[in-house]
């Protein structure tokens, strides 16, 4: 991670991007004027609960929209070295969907999914999952494919890359699948890896290791990858920079010290707050109180304003803007304008950020 | 809260066993062997990997499946095997089960009120019509929804206020023992604290007591007064709260702990996982037997095991 992000090494930027979906109960505003970038080699977190509009982000990019969303404005542009070695930029939301995937899918840009069982073809052996990528996009032969794809088997930790390359997913336990998977998305060297949750469906015990091993092969290869996770735990391992999201909108942007250690939107506070902690002695969690709100209404003001404890009329009535809060700190929240009264955060976030602070100078 | 030891355990539960036939030479052995107590009152956390055998375990003491062997005790009532009429009633009612995904556990041709009231109706657990549906309010309230929600269907609800639907079914029933597994896995982080809040509130209102099922650990600390820890159809490691998380004994209950992410990015960062293969060191859990290290706290090993890693440790 650099501490200057020059933007020669910009991959990708978002620009004020709205995405709604029709359906049979009227429009769904799914996406609200995400702003996002994205530079060579670092990691981003996109974090946020289910329905806050993480995943379409992501899907907008990749070119598989559902057919019944639409991109209304904004941009996605997309910087990428093109065939005849030259530095090229597109927009990708002026691409037809099939466009963006016969060009940039698997070649330019990867994906890792939730579920390596879904993801993989079970009537096809691993190793031949492997080399399809390789053999369409960059025209390898089948015999070049193979060696190169028992190479990428044992790089992404594989014992006995030769013996697995014939095996099928069923053969395979969970955390070998997902390891495949990784190898699929990595065949074609991308420059962006998306990765959608891709450890919630394993165990604890692996988790972390398929962690480590994008983040290893990340090391070596400098591609960016983005995080799509509702777990902190996962954002407190990986990633560089962390975008928080609710509702379909950007709410909370900064380095991960600023988000995890001075957390200024009361969204993020309870996030933070409820997440389970070994080390307290307290028996009760933090929860936020209410559910997220039904993007099938219009959002008039603050869309975080009926769970927030710390709600003042101007959240009901017009939406915040991005405050800067100096660094790459931006928080969209009332509360950061200078007028605002001064809210201190949850006394037991309080304790713990004291407690975390410790720990890391510590250690 | 107190929990009087000296008494009867609520649920008691010995060398259970469920194995399944997967084909005519081999028999997967899911569950090989296990016994533990549950007091009434409290909560016991049963924490393991994916196909530990933790899931199997409670339905097979709630008797979904037919247990292989084993002794299973529930208040008084010998529920393993052939049951009683009466046993079998005495269970039907007083055991209940909440699942982990919300969607596929409700009718989603029932309305609320009918999801929740089916259990009383085919039990008649009810004077009147007048006292059905006081007692379906009641609960509606108690888990946090609005009365208005009991004429809806499942598919209006959002995940978390589902899980509250399946708990108030459960609950409305007045069960000694709830049987959760996996219930707060399927939802948001946010709303897993809400779940897991109210769950702690019912317990402390109705003194209901938990059999909570779950691989998340660190949500299991914060429910469990006692936690049991499977791997592979054994109970390798079983304690109070404290004693598992300050002082693991066996090594897949440590390289579990040490899994746990941190949500602090300075130490996740640089935070390595222990690693446990069983077969690397050596580990046969059908040789090893319960080594006492306090009156709660005991592990699974062989004498030699035993020696080796509890020596490590302060006791």
């Amino acid at each position: 991670m650099s501490a200057n992000r020059s933007l020669d090494d910009r991959v990708l930027s978002i620009r004020d991007l709205n995405i709604s979906f029709d359906t049979a109960s009227g429009t769904v505003h799914a996406i609200r004027g995400v702003r996002m970038d994205l530079f060579r080699g670092e990691t981003i977190a996109v974090v946020g609960e289910s329905g806050s509009g993480k995943s379409v982000t992501v899907k907008t990019i990749m070119g598989i929209l559902a057919n019944n969303g639409h991109i209304d404005s904004g941009s996605i542009n997309y910087t990428f070295i093109n065939e005849k070695g030259e530095k090229e930029t597109v927009d990708m939301t002026k691409l037809s969907q099939k466009e963006i995937r016969y060009r940039f899918c698997g070649k330019h840009i990867a994906m890792v999914f939730q579920d390596p069982m879904t993801s993989l073809d079970p009537t096809m052996t691993v190793g031949k999952q492997i080399m399809e990528g390789m053999i369409l996009h960059l025209n390898l032969s089948r015999s070049e494919a193979k060696k190169r794809a028992i190479d990428l088997l044992a790089r992404v930790g594989i014992e006995n890359p030769e013996k697995r390359f014939n095996e099928y997913p069923h053969q395979l336990s969970g955390g070998m699948r997902q390891r495949v998977v990784i190898a699929i998305a990595l065949a074609c060297e991308p420059d962006i890896l998306i990765c959608d949750e891709p450890t919630t469906a394993l165990d604890v015990t692996i988790q972390a290791k398929i962690l480590e091993l994008i983040k290893e092969i990340q090391a070596e290869s400098h591609f960016a990858v983005i995080y799509i996770t509702h777990d902190l735990g996962v954002v407190a391992k990986v990633a560089d920079y962390v975008d928080v999201m609710y509702a379909g909108r950007i709410i909370e942007k900064g380095d991960i010290d600023e988000i995890f250690y001075d957390p200024r939107h009361p969204y993020t506070w309870g996030l933070l707050a409820s997440m389970p902690d070994t080390d307290t002695d307290s028996t009760r969690l933090f929860a936020i109180p209410g559910t997220p709100p039904n993007l099938l209404e219009k959002i008039t003001g603050d869309a975080f304003a009926p769970r927030n404890p710390f709600a003042m009329k101007i959240d009901y009535m017009a939406e915040p803007p991005m405050f800067d809060v100096g660094g790459k700190h931006r928080v969209a929240s009332w509360l950061c304008d200078p007028r605002a009264p001064k809210v201190e955060m949850p006394d037991q976030l309080k304790d713990r950020m004291e407690k975390m602070r410790k720990e890391g100078i510590l250690e | 809260m107190n929990i009087d030891k000296t008494k009867e355990p609520l649920l008691h539960v010995e060398g259970l066993k469920q194995h399944f036939r997967t084909s005519s030479r081999y028999v997967t052995k899911a569950v090989d062997g296990i016994s533990f107590d549950i007091w009434a009152g409290e909560t016991y956390g049963l924490v393991g990997e994916s196909g530990s055998g933790k899931s199997t375990t409670g339905r097979a003491i709630i008797r979904l499946y037919d247990p292989t062997a084993g002794k299973i005790i529930f208040d008084g009532h010998d529920i393993s095997g052939k049951m009683a009429k009466e046993d079998e009633k005495y269970l039907r009612t007083n055991m209940q089960m909440i699942f982990q995904d919300p969607m596929a556990c409700l009718n989603p041709r029932k309305k609320v009120k009918e999801i929740i009231a089916q259990g009383l109706e085919i039990h008649r657990l009810y004077t009147d019509q007048a006292d059905l549906d006081q007692k379906v309010n009641a609960i509606i309230e108690k888990v946090g929804l609005s009365p208005e929600h009991a004429t809806r269907y499942p598919h209006q609800f959002s995940g978390g206020q589902r899980q509250r639907i399946g708990i108030a079914r459960a609950l409305v029933m007045n069960p000694r023992l709830v049987i959760a597994d996996e219930a707060i896995s399927a939802l948001d982080v946010s709303i897993q604290a809400q779940v897991v809040n109210l769950m702690k509130d019912l317990q402390d209102e109705l003194g209901t007591t938990y059999l909570f099922i779950a691989h998340d650990l660190s949500m299991v600390k914060y429910i469990s007064d006692r936690i049991g820890v499977m791997h592979l159809g054994h109970i390798v490691e079983t304690g109070t709260t404290d004693e598992i998380f300050e002082n693991p004994v066996h090594p897949y209950t440590r390289s579990l702990l040490s899994a746990i992410p941190r949500p602090n990015p300075r130490v996740e960062k640089k935070r390595i996982a222990l690693e446990y293969n069983k077969e690397k060191e050596g580990v046969d859990y059908t040789q090893g037997h319960l080594h006492q290290l306090t009156d709660t706290h005991a592990v699974l090993a062989t004498d030699g095991e035993f020696k080796v890693w509890s020596k490590e440790h302060s006791y």
